[in-house]
């Protein structure tokens, strides 16, 4: 499968969006360890804002950063990847069903579906397009971008690709580890203009070799699902072709090759 | 070409029993499967349509860390209607590396977190280390449940939008066949009771009293069940059987946990379907109904059906006898619209006279029987998610 990577965003620690993390990504400046915070999401409607969770502004920070040259952001597919969904708000469901009183929030309820991020953005660019949201645990940006670039290949649509995940919340934490928040979206086109870089995927149904981290940034790759793109972000940064080893499942990975434009 | 595709394999499991056999004398028969909730944990005073035979359905020893609610009931689907034979025999033909597991699901295995938080001896805030978050809880513990059982090799995916997971999977598993990924998918969807959904339905006052009864002038909400639909998609031949000839999808982009009042969404996805299909509306003969049996689902989606179809195309719910399945409605859904086709038969609503007098589509209140080419079947969910399936005869 082919798709054209139009634009990129990161949001994680040390990485406080796209332009000012290129050349970290691209190795022509230092990364340090620095806490993530992401934007307040201005593009959502204040009573929604107030409602949406650090997780849901994670998602909607990189989604807008890798829409913001675009004139109509209501016009894209969506792609939402995901291993954990939002931990916070179903920790505290499970915190409140166990109270003697078992009374759940409505407000967390509806923020509870996996879904929950795909349909604030909807709802704040006014997008009425087709959005499927993924799950994966672990290779949940290889998931993602498996759907995304399907899409692309098949309904010749341009799809927005966002992934994110964040620490659960404990005591959840204790069971599945994830050390650090971390999203990225990329805008993938049927076509090449305007593009970063062509992108060719392939299946493959055997455990993706293991990585060996080059430096302490790399190393950040294992500790959330959505960092699992760093690879690619940092091919896309540095402008260099590479051929990238995406773990899907246990026993089975994504190989894509990343050809500048 | 994306469509269509066959269906070449089923399996339903729900309140109405394990297998399609139960589900289509169920529906003949007028016979719904909710009961009095007996599952704990629940809020008082309601009925859900809990699926029989859990116990028995444990995971082969060697996938015991799988072990939880949810996966239970895609064992049993597994076990029912020779799915896993029919699984087997495509393995011989495309190979395991090329057919990929698709799979909606809203919570997974998340009763089994609850029964953790509930066995944590008093003052105590942390799990039994030896819980297996990755294999019950998690999303993806349900697509690779399933793979690993059936001996799959290809792609697993966990699709989870809601309410529109069981259908909008097969979109996916459809986008991956059309790509040249695999050649073929299980795709469908896996829900179980759990107190999450429950008391989240409870605290949006949002459940019925007693069953319920989509589509009728007072029905008073919804009744939740839990269900495992599961499909197997190829590209088309000559044999004989279902085909799934398109499907569509879009959002509300209006509302987290409320419809858009006029139906947009639901507009958006119904003709997106019929687009995929090549189809005018007027090609289908029947509409089974999202119908949850909530005051503003019911209301919004005939006036979305109104709109697409006008008055001259049957619907109904069939809520009424499965319960709302959640993740795994729109899968059940598609096999029993498959069952409705082959049968001739348009399920009137359970449990009403009439349909409410201020819905203007054409409601079937009582079994019709009919010569059916198409059937369309609707999913819509929370976040504003919209899924429309078209069924028809190969």
């Amino acid at each position: 499968m082919k798709a054209f990577l139009g634009a990129v965003s990161v949001f994680g620690p040390g990485l406080a969006g796209w332009a000012a993390s290129r050349p970290i990504l691209a190795g022509s400046a230092p990364w340090a360890m620095a806490e993530a915070l992401p934007p307040a999401p201005a593009i959502l409607a204040p009573g929604d804002r107030r409602r949406a969770s650090a997780t849901v502004r994670f998602a909607l920070a990189a989604a807008s950063e890798a829409t913001e040259a675009e004139p109509d952001r209501a016009v894209f597919e969506t792609v939402f990847a995901s291993g954990n969904g939002d931990g916070a708000v179903i920790g505290g469901i499970l915190d409140a069903l166990h109270e003697p009183e078992g009374v759940v929030s409505p407000t967390l309820f509806h923020n509870s579906v996996h879904n929950a991020a795909a349909g604030y953005w909807h709802i704040a660019v006014g997008s009425t397009m087709p959005s499927v949201s993924l799950g994966g645990h672990d290779g949940a940006f290889a998931a993602g971008l498996l759907a995304a670039m399907g899409a692309v290949a098949t309904r010749g649509r341009p799809v927005l690709l966002v992934a994110y995940d964040t620490p659960m919340a404990a005591p959840l934490s204790g069971l599945r580890t994830t050390a650090l928040p971390f999203a990225c979206a990329c805008l993938l086109r049927p076509t090449a203009e305007a593009s970063e870089a062509l992108l060719e995927l392939r299946y493959v149904a055997e455990a993706a070799p293991d990585p060996v981290p080059a430096d302490a940034l790399d190393a950040l790759a294992p500790a959330n699902p959505a960092a699992r793109a760093l690879p690619l972000l940092r091919a896309l940064a540095a402008r260099r072709a590479a051929q990238i080893h995406l773990p899907l499942l246990p026993d089975a990975h994504l190989e894509l090759r990343v050809t500048p434009c | 070409m994306m469509w269509p595709l066959r269906i070449s394999a089923g399996t339903a499991v729900s309140a109405l029993g394990a297998g399609i056999a139960p589900m289509r004398a169920a529906l003949h028969a007028r016979r719904g499967g909710l009961a009095p909730n007996t599952f704990p944990g629940a809020p008082a005073g309601i009925w859900t349509g809990a699926v029989a035979g859990l116990a028995e359905a444990a995971p082969p020893p060697e996938l015991a860390a799988y072990d939880c609610r949810n996966n239970r009931l895609a064992e049993l689907a597994l076990r029912s209607d020779g799915f896993a034979e029919a699984v087997a025999a495509a393995v011989r033909r495309h190979g395991a590396e090329r057919i990929a597991v698709v799979v909606g699901t809203s919570t997974a295995g998340i009763e089994c977190t609850e029964q953790a938080y509930a066995a944590r001896p008093s003052g105590t805030r942390n799990l039994p280390s030896g819980f297996d978050y990755a294999r019950t809880h998690d999303l993806q513990a349900l697509p690779n449940y399933i793979r690993a059982r059936l001996g799959l090799r290809g792609p697993a995916l966990a699709v989870s939008t809601a309410c529109t997971s069981g259908a909008r999977s097969m979109m996916e598993a459809a986008t991956l066949i059309a790509a040249g990924v695999v050649d073929a998918a299980v795709a469908g969807g896996v829900d179980s009771l759990c107190r999450l959904t429950l008391h989240g339905f409870a605290s949006l006052e949002l459940l019925s009293a007693g069953p319920c009864r989509p589509c009728a002038g007072d029905r008073d909400g919804i009744s939740i069940g839990e269900a495992a639909g599961l499909v197997l998609l190829e590209r088309p031949d000559a044999a004989p059987g279902p085909l799934l000839l398109g499907a569509g999808a879009s959002s509300d982009g209006h509302h987290m946990s409320s419809p858009h009042p006029e139906g947009l969404g639901a507009v958006g996805a119904m003709r997106a379907a019929l687009a995929a299909a090549g189809l005018a509306a007027s090609e289908v003969d029947y509409v089974n109904l999202h119908g949850t049996g909530t005051r503003a689902n019911d209301a919004m989606e005939d006036r979305a059906m109104h709109h697409v179809f006008g008055d001259g195309v049957a619907c109904s719910s069939t809520k009424g006898w499965t319960g709302h399945a959640l993740g795994a409605s729109g899968a059940i859904e598609a096999l029993l619209a498959a069952i409705c086709l082959e049968d001739g038969l348009v399920p009137g609503c359970l449990g009403i006279e009439a349909a409410d007098p201020e819905f203007r589509s054409d409601v079937a209140t009582a079994n019709r029987h009919t010569t059916l080419r198409r059937v369309m079947s609707n999913s819509f969910g929370f976040g504003g998610s919209n899924c429309s399936l078209v069924i028809g005869r190969g």
